[in-house]
């Protein structure tokens, strides 16, 4: 028996089984529970780490197991699907930690993390699947671990989110199965190959290869929040904050966009999919999505739906890099998915801590927060400008690589769309900046937590200040070797185009 | 001991031990709730023997004539991977079932439930492993009879009027089919399906008993329009009853539909393949839809039923280009709908029993006390909207599969509306889960028993998702596809 095969599995279980014994844990067992949920996130981020050396190294890790006549449940590490193992195992471990603060006493606790590391064992599978069956199995998985969390405080508003939630998730879900059936049908495989497997299918199948993208991309953009499958996400702000952070800005919507691309590239291959002329339109419903969620973020009041419709925003920027067929775009796309992974959930954990500790949900509340809130205001004024992308902050990078790749290619139209979205980003971020920094505060906060000397709860500061260094440190050492950056790199080089 | 184990007549096992038991509950009633669940577990390893014995010792069928009697005077019994898949079903929910009844019931009751569920047992084993068609019409007249009596258990008006439909229904769908079987045996002079399989031709009388027995059996089935008894019976049968109908009373009648088709009829009609496809097409809209707009939890599971039982007759007309791939896809479905199905009607009754009604609106509170039960309908529901991992998701994939590969459309739309109905009326109950209502107090005691025969069900279901392989070797459906494909 070799070990190889069998640590991709373990990092999938290393989260399931620990959530299937918190399920049955007593509510007030706070300790045992808090052991098992880091037990389990360390164990995970250590077999990660282990792949990630063995992968550079060109070592095989994967796990398969029978599921169907001819289809085998496949589980793989490879460069995409580490990078995307180590965002969501990463930002899991701070997320946890936040999570046990911001929950601290209230109800059904055991309930939430149980659902919780469900949800990160999906994000997980999604991430190492191996094929488009075992992909849909996670991600249909992550629809059912994810809506618990969405209802979880079971309010009138909470059930109609994720009724909407639903209703998007599952018509997706049945796109995608639809898709893959009928991919499956024709090419009798659906194994995730390095620049695609269905090159070699003659012209009678065109037709029939394009409605097939078609399901699938509509199938994974309801996830990705593209245009027009964005709706559920701004209603889906409901839930807790760190579901917020973690799912929405991180686990479900690239999961979304990983999908897209796996579709892209390792299912159609970039160059049959340009040659389908599917490409362009996918480019171009990015883009439009970019800016529509710019726009749209700039009319809401209410914090976490700011910070929701530029989700949708900058989610569409990983999918414009993968539509723009060259290089050099889709590194700035694939390493897009990880920057802009952690300058979200800092922003979301910041906005979490000022409504767990002042109360404050509206933007109009914000006057001179800072000088009351000082160390999360500075996280969150990174990952602000983080997104709109100012050098040296990771989001930097990403519009660098996107603008270059539209440029080498000569798709000049692109540029206007990133310089468009960025003045969109400062004017929907600075507004904010300037009433926390420079406002008066009010004489009283609606509500004032005490914490001693701190401004808030340790739990609930230490997640966005980790974030938002490693979102600079990522900007600042974007060249070290296993950098997101080098990483995407090395990605584009072993499974995007030929070399 | 293997050799004691192979030696061992199973098939026998199956059908006299629930008829012996059955009658010794009936005489000393203490004894009744223990012998039962014993019987129960016996009926598991039984059919894991027969289904060994097939496997190595008889190459995928099994016959054996009662007394050395064999067609056309005396008994004879018949196995394959049809019969196997029935009987699987049959012991796997006869155990949850069984051990769901032990709490269930109060004495009074269970004095009479313990005899009519294991003769009901020995009824629909018996009918798996008949060779012939009269000893088909005799299990299933009393496997009707027991299934009507334990519907009537509950008492009260609901009940009675349920049960009463239910009785008039089962009788005439009986009554057509042995027509059918006498216009058959006036024909060729003989009841044994194999000698018929080699006789029968597209003669009138041939036709006229297909008609007979079809619409017989698809009354029974409940396939719409021919559904209009079962929501009633179904909802207004005790907990463990409801869950037996559903699960497996009326795939009986979809066995002996299924059995003559692949050995009689189906070479002979096209067209009602078509049919069969198109009322089952139907049915998985129809069902779907009033579950959606019922306001009562067990009415909604049991149009729930009416619609999955729509997906089985989907794969008639897909079967004729590909039997093997499509009776696969529909030993799955059967057999995952047959677990769902009955794990969802036991946690509806653990909530009935708790909250003292089933009103899908004001359930909030009361599952928020039964946590067991609400995971149990919550695996359950996501093996029946066929979404991973579950069993149902396997038999969605395998047919949806077959039906892109002949291009039919038609169907592939309706089973992908049929999913996204079945996820609409699934989460309509799921959603009250995490409602903050106030908590109900209690009208009757729920045991933990109760809870987790339920949710065992449930988790069952699931697991049918991973071993999909080894299950369908097991099975050996290439066997009883082969034999049809001969005839052809």
């Amino acid at each position: 028996m070799n070990w190889d095969n069998w640590v991709p599995l373990l990092v999938v279980l290393s989260s399931l089984l620990p959530g299937l014994i918190i399920f049955s844990l007593a509510e007030q067992r706070v300790r045992t529970r808090t052991t098992l949920n880091l037990f389990g996130v360390i164990t995970k981020l250590g077999l990660v780490a282990l792949m990630v050396w063995g992968v550079y190294n060109e070592h095989h890790y994967e796990t398969r197991l029978e599921l169907l006549p001819n289809l085998e449940l496949v589980l793989r590490a490879g460069p995409l699907s580490l990078l995307f193992v180590i965002l969501s195992a990463g930002l899991w471990l701070l997320t946890t930690i936040y999570a046990i603060g911001y929950l601290e006493g209230s109800p059904h606790r055991s309930r939430f993390f149980g659902f919780f590391s469900l949800c990160v064992t999906a994000t997980v599978g999604v991430a190492l699947a191996g094929n488009l069956i075992t992909f849909l199995l996670f991600y249909e998985l992550l629809t059912l671990s994810t809506y618990p969390l969405v209802v979880h405080r079971g309010t009138l508003a909470a059930r109609r989110a994720g009724q909407t939630y639903l209703i998007y998730t599952v018509f997706g879900g049945a796109c995608l199965l639809l898709g893959t059936v009928w991919l499956y049908s024709i090419t009798g495989t659906l194994e995730f190959t390095p620049r695609g497997f269905i090159s070699g299918l003659g012209d009678e199948h065109r037709s029939a290869l394009i409605m097939i993208f078609i399901l699938l991309i509509t199938g994974l953009g309801v996830k990705a929040a593209l245009f027009p499958l964005h709706g559920w996400l701004p209603q889906a702000m409901v839930a807790p904050a760190p579901v917020s952070a973690l799912l929405h800005a991180v686990a479900v919507v690239k999961a979304g966009a990983f999908g897209i691309i796996r579709v892209v590239y390792e299912v159609f291959g970039i160059g049959t999919a340009a040659a389908l002329g599917v490409t362009t339109p996918l480019a171009g419903l990015a883009a439009f999505t970019i800016i529509y969620g710019s726009i749209r973020a700039l009319f809401q009041d209410d914090l976490k739906r700011r910070l929701a419709f530029s989700t949708i925003s900058q989610v569409a920027y990983i999918i414009l890099g993968i539509a723009i067929v060259g290089p050099i775009a889709t590194i700035g796309g694939v390493v897009h998915l990880f920057h802009q992974g952690l300058m979200k959930i800092t922003l979301f954990f910041c906005a979490g801590n000022l409504a767990e500790t002042l109360e404050i949900h509206k933007i109009s509340e914000m006057n001179g927060v800072g000088k009351r809130m000082p160390w999360t205001m500075a996280a969150f004024t990174i990952g602000a400008f983080g997104m709109i992308g100012a050098p040296p902050i990771a989001g930097f990078i990403t519009k660098w690589y996107l603008g270059m790749g539209a440029v080498n290619t000569g798709q000049n139209w692109i540029i206007l769309v990133l310089i468009g979205s960025s003045l969109l980003n400062a004017m929907y971020f600075l507004p904010i900046l300037h009433r926390a920094w420079f406002l008066e505060p009010p004489k009283s906060w609606p509500v004032d937590r005490q914490f001693g000397r701190k401004e808030t709860a340790w739990a609930l500061l230490l997640p966005p200040l980790v974030t938002a260094a490693i979102a600079v440190g990522v900007g600042l050492l974007a060249s070290v070797p296993f950098s997101p950056l080098e990483w995407a790199k090395l990605i584009s080089q072993r499974e995007f185009y030929q070399p | 001991m293997q050799d004691m184990f192979s030696h061992i007549p199973w098939a026998l096992v199956l059908i006299l031990l629930p008829l012996l038991t059955g009658m010794t509950s009936f005489l000393w009633p203490r004894s009744a709730a223990t012998l039962g669940v014993a019987t129960a577990a016996i009926l598991v390893i039984a059919v894991a023997g027969l289904g060994w014995q097939l496997h190595y010792l008889y190459d995928g069928t099994y016959h054996h004539a009662v007394g050395g009697w064999g067609a056309p005077l005396g008994i004879a019994l018949h196995a394959d991977g049809l019969s196997l898949l029935m009987l699987t079903a049959t012991a796997l929910v006869g155990m949850g079932v069984s051990v769901y009844s032990l709490t269930y019931f109060d004495r009074e009751k269970a004095l009479r439930f313990w005899p009519i569920w294991l003769f009901l047992l020995a009824a629909l084993n018996a009918l798996f492993l008949s060779a012939d068609i009269f000893n088909l019409y005799v299990t299933l007249e009393l496997l009707g009879l027991a299934a009507v009596s334990l519907t009537a258990l509950a008492g009260g008006k609901a009940a009675l009027d349920g049960a009463m439909r239910y009785l008039l229904a089962t009788l005439l769908g009986s009554l057509c089919y042995l027509l059918g079987v006498a216009l058959l045996y006036h024909s060729y002079g003989s009841v044994d399906i194999a000698t018929l399989a080699q006789r029968v031709e597209a003669t009138p009388a041939v036709w006229s008993a297909m008609g007979l027995i079809g619409i017989g059996m698809l009354l029974k089935a409940a396939l719409f329009p021919l559904h209009f008894w079962l929501p009633r019976a179904h909802a207004s049968a005790p907990a463990p009853v409801s869950a037996v109908l559903s699960a497996l009373v009326i795939k009986a009648a979809f066995y002996i539909l299924l059995r003559l088709w692949l050995s009689l009829f189906g070479p002979l009609s096209e067209s009602g393949a078509e049919l069969l496809g198109l009322l089952g097409a139907v049915a998985i809209l129809w069902g779907s839809i009033q579950a959606l707009r019922q306001v009562r939890l067990k009415l909604l599971i049991a149009y729930s039923t009416v619609a999955q039982i729509g997906y089985l007759f989907l794969a008639f007309p897909l079967a004729a280009f590909a039997a093997l791939s499509t009776w696969n896809a529909v030993a799955y479905l059967a057999l995952s709908h047959a677990l769902a199905k009955a794990a969802m009607f036991l946690a509806a009754g653990n909530l009935l029993r708790f909250g003292g009604h089933d009103r899908i609106r004001d359930l909030g509170g009361v599952v928020q006390r039964l946590p067991l039960t609400a995971w149990a309908f919550a695996l359950a529901g996501v093996s029946i909207m066929g979404l991973p991992p579950s069993g149902g998701f396997i038999g969605k994939w395998l047919l949806l599969e077959t039906a892109l590969d002949q291009a039919r459309w038609d169907l592939v739309l309706v089973m992908m509306l049929g999913g996204l109905l079945a996820a609409a009326y699934v989460f309509k109950v799921l959603g009250y889960i995490f409602t903050e209502a106030d908590i109900s107090h209690e009208t009757g005691e729920v045991t933990k028993t109760m809870e987790w025969a339920a949710l065992s069900l449930a988790i069952a279901a699931m697991v049918l998702g991973f071993i999909a392989v080894p299950l369908l070797e097991w099975l050996g459906l290439e066997q009883v596809v082969g034999i049809s494909e001969i005839s052809q």
